[in-house]
């Protein structure tokens, strides 16, 4: 197997509107390896559309438009449904923002955990349950057994979303998509998650897309960092050298996070400028 | 010279009914009425109930120029032709009657029915939900729990039983249906006013010392209004059918009044051999609550754009 | 300390655990709607311009004939005792007797009951069978055809007068096609043929393996049960369409199509199994709807149930048998209700 998870080219996703076609992501390239690569933007800047289009999750009436979308062997853009059906989960998964919805409010934390297994898996039950208590226990979950019973509504927002990387890493995808993995967690939770997280995927040797709008998050658990910006990528980096960062929104970016080793009087306001609208999408390949 | 701007011309109407920089509160009010009638126009069904029931207001003001024949006038020796027998476009029934006429001033009935209704209703929801919004503690509770009693009862039959008690006829029918009707207005009234009620205005007009009374009728009501106005439209259908099914069980319109759920009922006899005397006054009533349901759904797609997107 | 603990737990009195006090608040919500609901029908019942007294004895009694049948029937004592006195009477099963029938209007009831019972339950296994599916794939595949048909189906449902499509039903599936048998619950020839059990003539008849009378029941009950379920199919399938629509909004649902499950479980098993609880309220519902909706569809269809019971009362100025179907009726809906709401609390995990 190559090193080279995912590979895309051009990728556009559209919406169409009743005003014409609204374009979500417009032509943006990236690839993967067994790296992490953090996606960085404001909302609205289409970063959440990339990764969803990377499973080929666009609902309808949008669609996904690309000159290559690889995936390990697989072809995406002429994958079938249920071709898609065999790759998302067992070789790409995704982790959601807020596990109290990401999860199903019905069903125990088993059935769930067990099911994503079973779907890409033919195990018996019993093997299933002991895959979900290790999967948990390296989660840092204790007394996985009481966990497996309960329901989503009866955990803590920072053990849902251990859950929720439990549940997704079951099936030991390659690709791991974290879409604002700590967004709506407590503070106090947000970094062992996503040390657990972390560790997690160095041991297995994935490749994770950082989905995050938070560029000194990303800086600090990312290799790379790509900057986007109304649905185009507008830099690309190198997690350690994000200081050196040339692009205005990118500085901007950086700007706008108070420092407590240089306090300022006042916090720089974001200013955008149209042309970077227009300017051709920098590739991250 | 030709680059030079032109002085601004001077705004169409739909020029000023679409900006959107409205320059005025009347501007902003009409241009959003613009625009919800433009969504509204867009909804072909929502149009087609408009002008039926443009149509049907229409046929009930001008019945005595449209009509045929006497609505009243029996005529034995013609009873039961068949639609276009005889000079009867939608034939007969068994006393002899023109169905057409018939019908035209039947259309009175309903519209009397549906808007008496629409009145009644909602202004006793509306009484009864604001005061228990307003004034909240036990006043609230005891309201709030007299208008679930009458949630829990069946509607047609408490206001059949309300008809029985009140004797038959259109006025005892109203009065039943809109017995019947209020709760779900109540409902919403109260909602609305325990939203209104905290408000930083209404504190400041109570400050300045207004009572109880003036607070309600005049800022709680108002603002109340719109929400109680399209579950009317949504609800006017139901009125119709009930109406006419206290009609067609004799407990609504007496004869020989040609209210259409009493000339179906008097048409049931004859149904396996002269369909049309109970088939035409159904479809008119079907037709008008379709119309009713049609419009209801359109005006709900058009001012609570939350609801149409389920 | 201790005296201070000891005094704090006194205050504070027996510790009821939640589930009991919930019970115990519902208990009290459902006995004051039922006593709410009493006093409404009473209050129909004095306010009647039918003097009840003339209606017991009739136009020609004598004077003394007149006062004695007012003592008997309380009228001399004052509004609340007589209301007090007409409460014990409901809850001890007396509704009076019914001058229509000459016999109790609780034998009345039991007996014209399990018919409408047998009509409304048809109709909802019917409006549920065909609803929900119709229901859930029209929030699936949202504006395809699928979804345009329920649509369509609810529109017709919610516009048209039961009584008459109830008619026209006869006019083509009796009268002119005779695919069905015509008004009535059982022909002539079948009457009395079966053992009363239920009381439902279907079962009843199934029991005793005479499956002609079945036939020739289920020939009858066919058409106004189809009528029936038409309308609380329209109901359910647009409520079921719309839980739904929300539920595959949801970012569960993204989560289990994420694991690769098919579009099938992810329908069913993920968010179906969240509207399920909000469906049995709006099953219970649509059902409570029925056995009242009957009324009309069993005058067209001569079923001799509950709904023909009220309406021949009414028009015979029976008043004790108008108000005793009405109270049955009104609870049996505040009964619907509760018990919804009870089941609600059973399978809802989040409710516990």
């Amino acid at each position: 197997m190559s090193d080279t998870l995912l590979d895309v080219e051009n990728l556009w996703v559209r919406f169409p509107t009743r005003n014409g076609i609204f374009d979500a992501v417009r032509g943006i390239s990236f690839s993967l390896g067994r790296e992490r690569l953090g996606i960085v933007g404001e909302s609205g800047s289409g970063k959440s559309m990339t990764g969803r289009a990377v499973l080929k999750l666009i609902r309808k009436p949008g669609f996904v438009e690309a000159d290559k979308m690889q995936m390990g062997e697989t072809d995406l853009l002429t994958a079938s449904e249920r071709d898609m059906r065999a790759i998302r989960g067992r070789h790409a998964a995704m982790i959601m923002q807020d596990p109290k919805f990401s999860l199903n409010p019905v069903m125990t934390v088993e059935q769930q955990m067990v099911e994503a297994l079973t779907t890409h898996e033919r195990v018996s039950r019993r093997e299933a349950r002991s895959r979900a208590l290790e999967m948990l226990d390296a989660v840092a979950i204790r007394e996985p057994e009481r966990v497996l019973r309960l329901y989503p509504h009866e955990v803590s927002g920072g053990m849902g979303q251990r859950i929720m990387i439990a549940m997704m890493l079951i099936p030991d995808p390659e690709i791991l998509i974290a879409d604002e993995p700590t967004s709506a967690l407590d503070v106090s939770v947000q970094l062992q998650v996503l040390e657990i997280m972390d560790k997690l995927v160095k041991d297995r040797g994935m490749g994770l897309i950082f989905i995050s709008h938070d560029l000194n998050l990303v800086a600090n658990f990312c290799d790379r960092v790509a900057v986007m910006y109304a649905g185009r990528i507008v830099e690309v980096c190198e997690a350690g050298k994000l200081q050196e960062a040339q692009h205005p929104y990118t500085r901007g970016l950086l700007n706008a996070v108070p420092d407590l080793e240089h306090p300022r009087d006042r916090l720089e306001v974001l200013e955008r400028d149209p042309a970077w609208r227009e300017a051709p999408s920098v590739s991250a390949r | 010279m030709t680059e030079l701007p032109n002085p601004a011309p001077k705004p169409t109407w739909r020029e000023w009914l679409m900006t959107d920089a409205p320059a005025s509160r009347r501007q902003a009010r009409a241009a959003a009425w613009y625009a919800g009638w433009c969504a509204f126009r867009g909804n072909t069904l929502a149009m087609a109930g408009l002008i039926v029931l443009i149509v049907l207001i229409l046929a009930a003001v001008f019945a005595p120029w449209l009509a045929t024949h006497d609505p009243f006038a029996q005529d034995l020796a013609m009873r039961l032709k068949a639609p276009g027998e005889e000079g009867f476009l939608l034939g007969s029934d068994s006393l002899g009657r023109d169905i057409y006429s018939r019908l035209l001033f039947g259309a009175r009935i309903s519209l009397y029915i549906v808007a008496l209704v629409a009145l009644v209703a909602p202004l006793l929801g509306l009484i009864i939900g604001t005061i228990a919004g307003y004034m909240g503690g036990w006043v609230d509770i005891v309201l709030m729990r007299f208008t679930d009693i009458f949630l829990a009862f069946p509607r047609l039959i408490l206001a059949l039983a309300f008809v029985a008690a009140l004797g038959a006829g259109i006025e005892n029918a109203v009065l039943a249906i809109s017995l019947t009707a209020w709760p779900p207005y109540a409902r919403i009234a109260r909602a609305e006013t325990l939203t209104i009620r905290n408000s930083d205005y209404i504190h400041a007009i109570r400050l300045q010392g207004a009572g109880a009374v003036r607070i309600i009728t005049r800022h709680v009501w108002p603002l109340c209004i719109s929400s109680l106005v399209i579950r009317v439209t949504l609800d006017m259908a139901g009125i119709i059918l009930t109406a006419a099914g206290l009609g067609f069980l004799g407990l609504g319109a007496q004869p020989p009044s040609p209210e259409w759920g009493a000339m179906v009922s008097e048409g049931r006899k004859y149904i396996l051999d002269y369909w049309w005397v109970a088939t035409i006054p159904g479809l008119a009533i079907f037709a008008i609550s379709l119309a009713f349901n049609l419009l209801g759904d359109g005006l709900r797609d058009v001012l609570d754009p939350k609801e149409s997107k389920s | 300390m201790t005296e201070v603990t000891q005094h704090s737990e006194d205050r504070r009195g027996p510790v009821l655990p939640p589930w009991l006090k919930k019970l115990a608040a519902t208990l009290l919500t459902v006995a004051v709607t039922l006593l709410g609901l009493l006093f409404v029908t009473f209050m129909i019942g004095r306010v009647m311009p039918i003097d009840p007294v003339l209606a017991v004895i009739g136009e020609r009694a004598t004077q003394a004939q007149y006062d004695a049948a007012y003592l008997e029937l309380g009228l001399d004592k004052s509004l609340l005792e007589q209301f007090f006195i007409y409460v014990r009477d409901v809850l001890s099963g007396d509704f009076g007797k019914s001058i229509r029938t000459g016999q109790q209007v609780t034998t009345d009831i039991a007996r014209v009951f399990p018919a409408t019972l047998e009509l409304a339950t048809l109709g909802t296994i019917i409006g549920i069978v065909l609803g929900v599916p119709l229901g859930v794939m029209a929030a699936v595949y949202r504006g395809s055809w699928i979804d345009q048909t329920a649509r369509f189906v609810g529109l017709i449902g919610y516009s048209m007068p039961i009584f008459w499509l109830g008619l026209v039903g006869l006019l083509i599936f009796y009268g002119i096609l005779d695919w069905v048998e015509g008004p009535g619950r059982l022909g002539v020839f079948y009457q009395g043929l079966v053992t009363e059990r239920t009381g439902l003539l279907l079962v009843d008849s199934a029991i005793d393996g005479d499956w002609t009378v079945f036939k020739n029941a289920f020939g009858h009950i066919i058409l106004p049960a189809a009528l029936l379920g038409y309308y609380s199919l329209a109901y359910i399938s647009r409520m079921t369409r719309s839980f739904m629509l929300e539920q595959l909004n949801s970012e569960y649902v993204t989560t289990a199509r994420v694991k690769g499950l098919s579009e099938r479980k992810v329908i069913w098993r993920h968010a179906f199994r969240n509207i399920r609880i909000q469906l049995i309220t709006v099953i219970a519902l649509a059902y409570a709807n029925l056995l009242e909706g009957s009324v009309l569809t069993e005058i067209i269809f001569a079923w001799p149930g509950l709904g023909s019971y009220i309406t021949t009362s009414l028009l015979a100025n029976d008043m004790n048998s108008v108000l005793g179907g009405t109270v049955v009726i009104g609870t049996i809906f505040v009964g619907l209700n509760i018990f919804s709401d009870l089941l609600y609390r059973f399978f809802d995990p989040r409710a516990k």
